[in-house]
């Protein structure tokens, strides 16, 4: 039978890599916020001509727009971020665009005010909270009847850090490299992809309590390798399912969705990780009192001897 | 339980009929899904009504006054469901949907509409406006022991736009009583003076982009005309002054204008990602699943039609985010299919019959199904909380509630239908024939 338990401290390793880097670039690059949170305007403009986006940039600069951000979008789209524009400097720049340019249609336009971007970020991190506090209680809930409720709920916590570290790290490099935004969508999607995650990680437990109560084999290391195995092609089609509509989402409907069909993307990925990997590995660690090989590594002289 | 077998298929069959035809037919008086404003293109746009200077307690009759007017300004738009809507104290929310709009009509919903006069200032004294022109200062005169400043606001409402023998544009106003009175002042003493004209501290500019400034030939009574504007000009102030003037200043806290064009071709790229989706997951579930994959298959194409009827009879307002939630929904409504058939599979490998299996999977697999739609349903609620609390509301929203919706369908489609299905096949030949239920199965 394959033995997934038995590759734990591997599979600690990949994620640890993969969230020491996403931390590198969050202390680094940090993230960037849309302006739902930051406010500002952006606008999505449609040039009949062709138009470089390096010639756009340096425009925009001349215009007293040096901030601006411009992303290419399609044939002659482009998406503009800027800071807050009132109605006549969004006419004055665009003039000016058309001017140096050819014509150009808008087709969308976005300006959230200081005032309403305060509010917003600030009712997202109540959300975010209140997700969190009602995730917990869910987790206390379902896991009272586990026989270590307590290592049970961490240890789906921590798969749950896991994830949101993974998808913040990448959004992070994302962001210094593509210039991606955090923006409602995405802690929208981040919310969906925590929901998600932590069912994945309830369906394992559950069978490892069940496979438990019907004592399957004394040693628990082989119950939670026997439990991982026998839900594994379920975890894994619901992700595959899920992933197909998700890229479907991300391939046909494009960059207005693209932030939030990335984040669940990353997010399911994580989250099927880290339900596999992840969760179940650190139970088999913390009943078998392995803590101190996370650190063996380390020149410590003290844990060095175990 | 078998034996209630066909009376469940026959309520899935009416059911799935009826979700059919109120997708098809106007059921309801539903015409069509409704769209948000992402989808159908238009305006969704938050003011703050400056109340500084109104006094304290009249802040309430202000605002209706200010959505009065606004609503005023609005209708000759033939926008056909618009939302002005207070929000708080001093919010106004204002949502025309599948409205394409310049920039320069958009502005004109939240101006004052206020048009003062000025006259020239002597060099010592304190101006104004300053244009190219000149310096300038209210054009005033006392009345009933009263100074007043000439402004629009002694306009009768019956401001028109006319042209004359030379084919100029006029912007034809008639003062009220009192303007006439206050007119008759200000014009007696400015003849042969220029009359300045501003609005919101800005000179008005005609077609040539200057003050529009003329010269007082003869005292004004009663009527007056104002000269050189162009005729989009002159006919957005006219109907802006007949629909009456805004009490106080409006500044705007939010602005979101999607161009109705945009908006169709999200949902044409909507439904391709919706069906390829579908197309997608079918096919790995009958691949994979064999007969029950086809079965859940079908009660895909019925979860798809029935969550669809729902969005449009409650009505939901789809958004992008809302298709995204369904497209997701759809991924996700497997989930429980998954879960029984793999339950199914490890009952069929103890050497259990398709009737016991069936019902032995369905039944330890619902805690499990249960259990992992609840951080759905949990997160789900906080985002609509969140969305309900922002300015931003339309995208969580839309998203929470689709995705809500398609969860708890999924759960009776998953359960019930497939269940219903697959009993069909109890007892027939096909259910002895392990491979249809599993390619390993039957190499056994």
């Amino acid at each position: 039978m394959l033995n997934i338990i038995d590759k734990r401290f591997r599979l600690f390793a990949i994620s640890g890599v993969v969230i020491l880097i996403g931390i590198i670039s969050l202390v680094t690059f940090g993230l960037k916020y849309g302006i739902e949170f930051s406010s500002g305007s952006m606008m999505t403009v449609s040039f009949e001509q062709e138009v470089d986006q390096g010639d756009l940039k340096q425009e925009l600069a001349s215009l007293g727009y040096a901030n601006a951000i411009v992303q290419h979008t399609g044939a002659g789209d482009f998406f503009i971020r800027t800071h807050e524009l009132t109605g006549g400097d969004k006419a004055a720049l665009e003039d000016a665009l058309a001017a140096k340019f050819g014509h150009l249609t808008e087709t969308e336009f976005y300006s959230v005010s200081p005032m309403i971007a305060r509010e917003t970020a600030k009712n997202a991190g109540i959300a975010v909270a209140i997700a969190a506090i009602g995730i917990l209680l869910y987790i206390t809930w379902a896991f009272h009847r586990m026989p270590k409720p307590f290592h049970y709920g961490t240890c789906a916590i921590i798969a749950l850090i896991h994830d949101t570290l993974v998808a913040l790290g990448v959004f992070s490099i994302l962001g210094a490299m593509l210039n991606w935004q955090i923006n409602l969508m995405f802690i929208t999607g981040i919310l969906a992809v925590i929901g998600y995650s932590v069912n994945n990680t309830v369906v394992v437990f559950d069978r490892i309590r069940e496979n438990l109560t019907l004592g399957v084999s004394p040693d628990f290391e082989v119950t939670v390798n026997n439990s991982l195995v026998e839900t594994l092609s379920r975890s894994l089609n619901t992700s595959l399912t899920t992933l197909l509509v998700v890229l479907a989402l991300l391939l046909f409907v494009g960059a207005s969705i693209q932030n939030f069909a990335v984040v669940l993307l990353i997010g399911i990925i994580a989250g099927t990780f880290s339900s596999i990997g992840i969760a179940p590995s650190l139970l088999v660690v913390w009943e078998k009192g392995e803590w101190g090989r996370f650190v063996r590594w380390l020149p410590l002289p003290a844990v060095k001897g175990r | 339980m078998i034996r209630k077998n066909t009376p469940v298929l026959i309520i899935i069959l009416a059911l799935f009929a009826f979700a059919i035809s109120a997708l098809i037919f106007p059921l309801f008086g539903r015409e069509a899904m409704r769209l948000g404003l992402d989808l159908q293109g238009g305006i969704h746009m938050v003011y703050r009504a400056d109340l500084s200077a109104v006094e304290p307690g009249e802040e309430a009759g202000v605002m209706e006054g200010v959505i009065a007017v606004i609503g005023n300004r609005i209708n000759p738009l033939g926008v056909t469901e618009p939302v002005i809507q207070k929000q708080g104290q001093d919010r106004i929310l204002v949502e025309l949907p599948g409205l394409s709009i310049t920039d320069k009509e958009k502005e004109r919903l939240s101006r004052v509409a206020l048009l003062e006069f000025g006259e020239e200032v002597a060099d010592d004294e304190e101006a104004k406006w300053e244009n190219e022109l000149g310096r300038w200062k209210p054009a005033t005169a006392v009345i009933d022991g009263e100074e007043r400043a000439l402004t629009s606001r002694y306009f009768r409402e019956n401001t028109y736009v006319d042209r004359d023998n030379l084919g100029r544009i006029l912007l034809i106003f008639e003062w009220d009583e009192e303007g006439g009175r206050l007119s008759e002042e200000v014009t007696s003493r400015l003849i042969d003076k220029p009359l300045g004209i501003f609005e919101g501290g800005e000179s008005l500019r005609g077609e040539d982009d200057r003050p529009i400034a003329p010269v007082v030939r003869a005292v004004i009574t009663d009527r007056g005309q104002i000269e050189g504007l162009s005729l989009n000009e002159a006919t957005g102030l006219s109907q802006q002054l007949n629909a009456g003037r805004l009490p106080v200043s409006l500044e705007i806290l939010y602005d979101q204008t999607v161009s109705p064009i945009l908006g169709a071709d999200f949902v044409d790229r909507s439904v391709k990602a919706g069906v390829i989706g579908i197309i997608l997951v079918m096919l790995f579930m009958i691949i994979y699943y064999r007969l029950p994959g086809v079965l859940a298959s079908l009660a895909l194409i019925f979860y798809g039609s029935l969550v669809l009827a729902i969005f449009k009879l409650i009505p939901v307002t789809l958004t992008l985010a809302g298709l995204g939630g369904f497209v997701l929904s759809i991924g996700m409504a497997v989930d429980a299919n998954v879960l029984i058939f793999e339950r199914m599979k490890e009952e069929f490998r103890t050497g259990r019959a398709l009737g016991a299996a069936i019902e032995t999977g369905f039944n330890r697999a619902w805690t499990a199904i249960r259990d992992s739609n609840i951080t759905t349903f949990i997160v789900c609620a906080i985002l609509y909380w969140l969305g309900s609390s922002i300015v931003a509301s339309a995208p969580v929203m839309g998203f929470a509630l689709t995705l809500f919706i398609g969860v708890a369908v999924s759960m009776f489609t998953a359960i019930v239908v497939t269940r219903t299905l697959l009993r069909l096949f109890v007892g027939t030949r096909p259910a002895r024939r392990a491979r249809l239920f599993s390619p390993y199965l039957g190499r056994k």
